[in-house]
């Protein structure tokens, strides 16, 4: 009775975030499609970071230079050399899962803490680079004017709602992607390097090139979210991959579930909107970030996906941050 | 009275002098990476905690500091009031929000990250948005000659202070009872609960002194740097860096690690100032790759 329940509820759960999602935004304001757009993009990005933070149980502070390098680098194609949507779109892509790959090489030794001490000094050099390589960043003044991009269709992209749209067909695939790549035989031995390295690396497994993987795979799922980002808001800035975007996109995570892939998701969507709900009234965004920070770990540090899960379950199962720490 | 950075390829310029005048900027500036990282990794070796306000302690201590000084006309008054007043703030959130977590990285550091964002907000609600130079000590004004380059006494004065700091922090460490405490507590927490040490009264000293050093750096180099938003994550990742090149929780690995970092800050700023972040990121890959636990860093 107890799992009809359950099933029941996760199907008018679906129902309603289909209708949320593809049935309604043609009636929304384009105040709110805009904003529902953020949230795709943000979360593949925070999804991205959960693959590192749910999956692998490493958290990495300094995600948001790889959402930057990315956007960066469709910023500098599309503006300076005029390149079409699918160069950008790659290259973006690329120089991210390049930058990762070298980085890896520094974190994937890391474990626990010291993981967290080196993504953020790492992440720091990305923002070091966007904020004073004013010959190819432009500095303090970000980039502006990132044109909306011709994918040969018919229809105009600079329309709110059609790009919604299109934003939504790259999250579907990048959640499928996600998924799948978690549900993979690869992605269940990352929950084994997450709940006990010493143990996998006994069972024979190569640890070090899970961790690496899971770097990298996560920093090229970020860069997608990076260069979506480029052409949604056709500016990049230095501030958009500095520590508080990090420890935003982290927060995502955190409060939304780690390790349930659609949590983080569902976290990017309430920051997002409270962001600008509560920028709409008051200046004091962080004074509000940082207390909702020290709520969640106080009150709901497994995350509302985990919460809710439980409570459809109606177990006792945790699958709380601390223990990820 | 600021030594302007001139490149070594400037006319008239001789190479020895430009190699002198930035050394000593890259310590003095290493001095102030001193005072910032031994108290963070003072506090990673007895709590493992990575604080992620230990930045914004520094910002908080300068613009406190600067306050004070306004209103008193006096260095030493607003360099004390804004190590004390941090101090407090510290072990508030050592006592009231760490400890509940004790032990716990991931909940611990999301918990100084949300204060640290709180500190940021409250920093420009309550001093604004523009930069301020903390007005300098009337006796350090003025520039000394050393050998053949004239070079600011403030700067100077800087350097001896850190040098006292890590002298009376070795000593205090070494030679102390209390800093036995504190090295047993280092090495095994359990163990130095075990035999009766009151590891959590440590623990919140601890957390005091550090937030105090920060702080009181903070206003040392409040007259050279000066203070702005945004302070506070530019100094913490600088800090991060030195605790990763001199290994966690080692008084003289954040010593050594300072000055290397402070020197190459330094020199990449005068050399390829576009790049100068990431002059960092070679020593730092560097250290990494052949000793992942930092030059004087245990596992």
């Amino acid at each position: 009775m107890k799992h009809l329940f359950a099933s029941k509820t996760k199907i008018i759960g679906l129902i309603l975030v289909f209708l949320v999602l593809v049935v309604m935004p043609p009636f929304y304001t384009s105040y709110w499609v805009t904003l529902l757009t953020q949230t795709l993009i943000y979360g593949i990005l925070a999804m991205s970071l959960d693959i590192l933070i749910g999956y692998t149980g490493l958290s990495s502070f300094g995600h948001a230079g790889f959402f930057g390098s990315s956007a960066y680098t469709v910023a500098i194609l599309s503006t300076r050399y005029k390149m079409g949507f699918l160069i950008c779109f790659i290259s973006g892509i690329a120089v991210t899962t390049v930058i990762s790959m070298i980085f890896g090489l520094l974190v994937a030794h890391a474990t626990g803490v010291y993981f967290l001490i080196i993504t953020l000094a790492l992440g720091m050099v990305l923002w070091g680079l966007a904020f004073r390589w004013v010959g190819v960043t432009r500095g303090d003044n970000g980039i502006s004017g990132i044109p909306r991009p011709d994918l040969g269709l018919p229809i105009s992209l600079k329309d709110p709602l059609t790009y919604y749209y299109v934003i939504l067909v790259f999250f579907l695939i990048c959640l499928i992607l996600m998924a799948i790549y978690v549900r993979s035989p690869f992605g269940h031995s990352l929950k084994g390097v997450r709940e006990s390295e010493s143990r996998m690396r006994i069972l024979g497994y190569h640890t070090w090139l899970h961790k690496y993987f899971s770097y990298v795979s996560a920093a090229a799922f970020g860069g997608v979210a990076g260069s979506l980002w480029a052409y949604f808001d056709g500016f990049i800035s230095p501030y958009n991959m500095d520590l508080t975007a990090s420890i935003e996109i982290i927060l995502m995570v955190i409060l939304g579930g780690p390790g349930t892939l659609i949590g983080p998701a569902l976290g990017a969507g309430i920051i997002i909107f409270l962001k600008n709900f509560i920028s709409a009234y008051t200046q004091r965004w962080l004074l509000i970030l940082g207390s909702i920070y020290i709520l969640t770990i106080f009150y709901a540090p497994q995350g509302l996906m985990n919460l809710i899960k439980d409570w459809l379950k109606g177990s006792e199962k945790k699958t709380a941050v601390e223990e990820l720490g | 009275m600021d030594v302007h950075i001139l490149h070594p390829l400037a006319g008239g310029i001789i190479l020895s002098e430009f190699l002198l005048v930035q050394t000593l900027n890259g310590l003095s500036f290493g001095a102030l990476l001193f005072l910032l990282s031994s108290g963070l990794s003072l506090i990673y070796g007895v709590m493992k905690i990575v604080n992620i306000a230990h930045g914004s302690y520094f910002m908080l201590g300068a613009y406190i500091g600067l306050s004070v000084m306004l209103r008193t006309k006096s260095f030493i008054l607003g360099a004390f009031a804004g190590g004390l007043v941090v101090a407090i703030v510290g072990m508030v959130m050592e006592r009231g929000f760490l400890r509940k977590f004790a032990l716990k990285a991931l909940p611990q550091m999301m918990i100084t990250m949300g204060f640290a964002l709180v500190f940021r907000d409250l920093a420009l609600l309550i001093w604004g948005g523009d930069p301020y130079t903390l007005p300098c000590p009337e006796t350090l004004r003025g520039s000394t000659q050393i050998f053949k380059i004239v070079f600011p006494v403030y700067r100077l004065f800087i350097i001896f202070v850190a040098a006292l700091v890590a002298i009376a922090l070795w000593l205090f460490n070494e030679k102390t009872l209390v800093g036995a405490k504190l090295r047993a507590t280092v090495d095994d927490h359990e163990m130095a609960g075990g035999v009766g040490l009151n590891v959590t009264l440590i623990s919140g000293c601890m957390f005091g002194l550090g937030s105090f050093l920060a702080a009181f750096g903070g206003v040392m180099g409040g007259p050279i740097f000066g203070v702005y938003p945004g302070l506070d994550f530019e100094l913490l990742s600088l800090a991060f860096v030195v605790v990763i090149v001199g290994g966690r929780g080692s008084l003289k690995g954040s010593a050594v690690g300072s000055i290397l970092v402070g020197l190459i800050d330094n020199f990449g700023k005068a050399l390829v100032p576009e790049l100068s972040y990431f002059t960092l990121f070679a020593p730092m890959a560097i250290v990494v790759a052949v000793k992942p636990t930092g030059l004087f860093g245990r596992e």
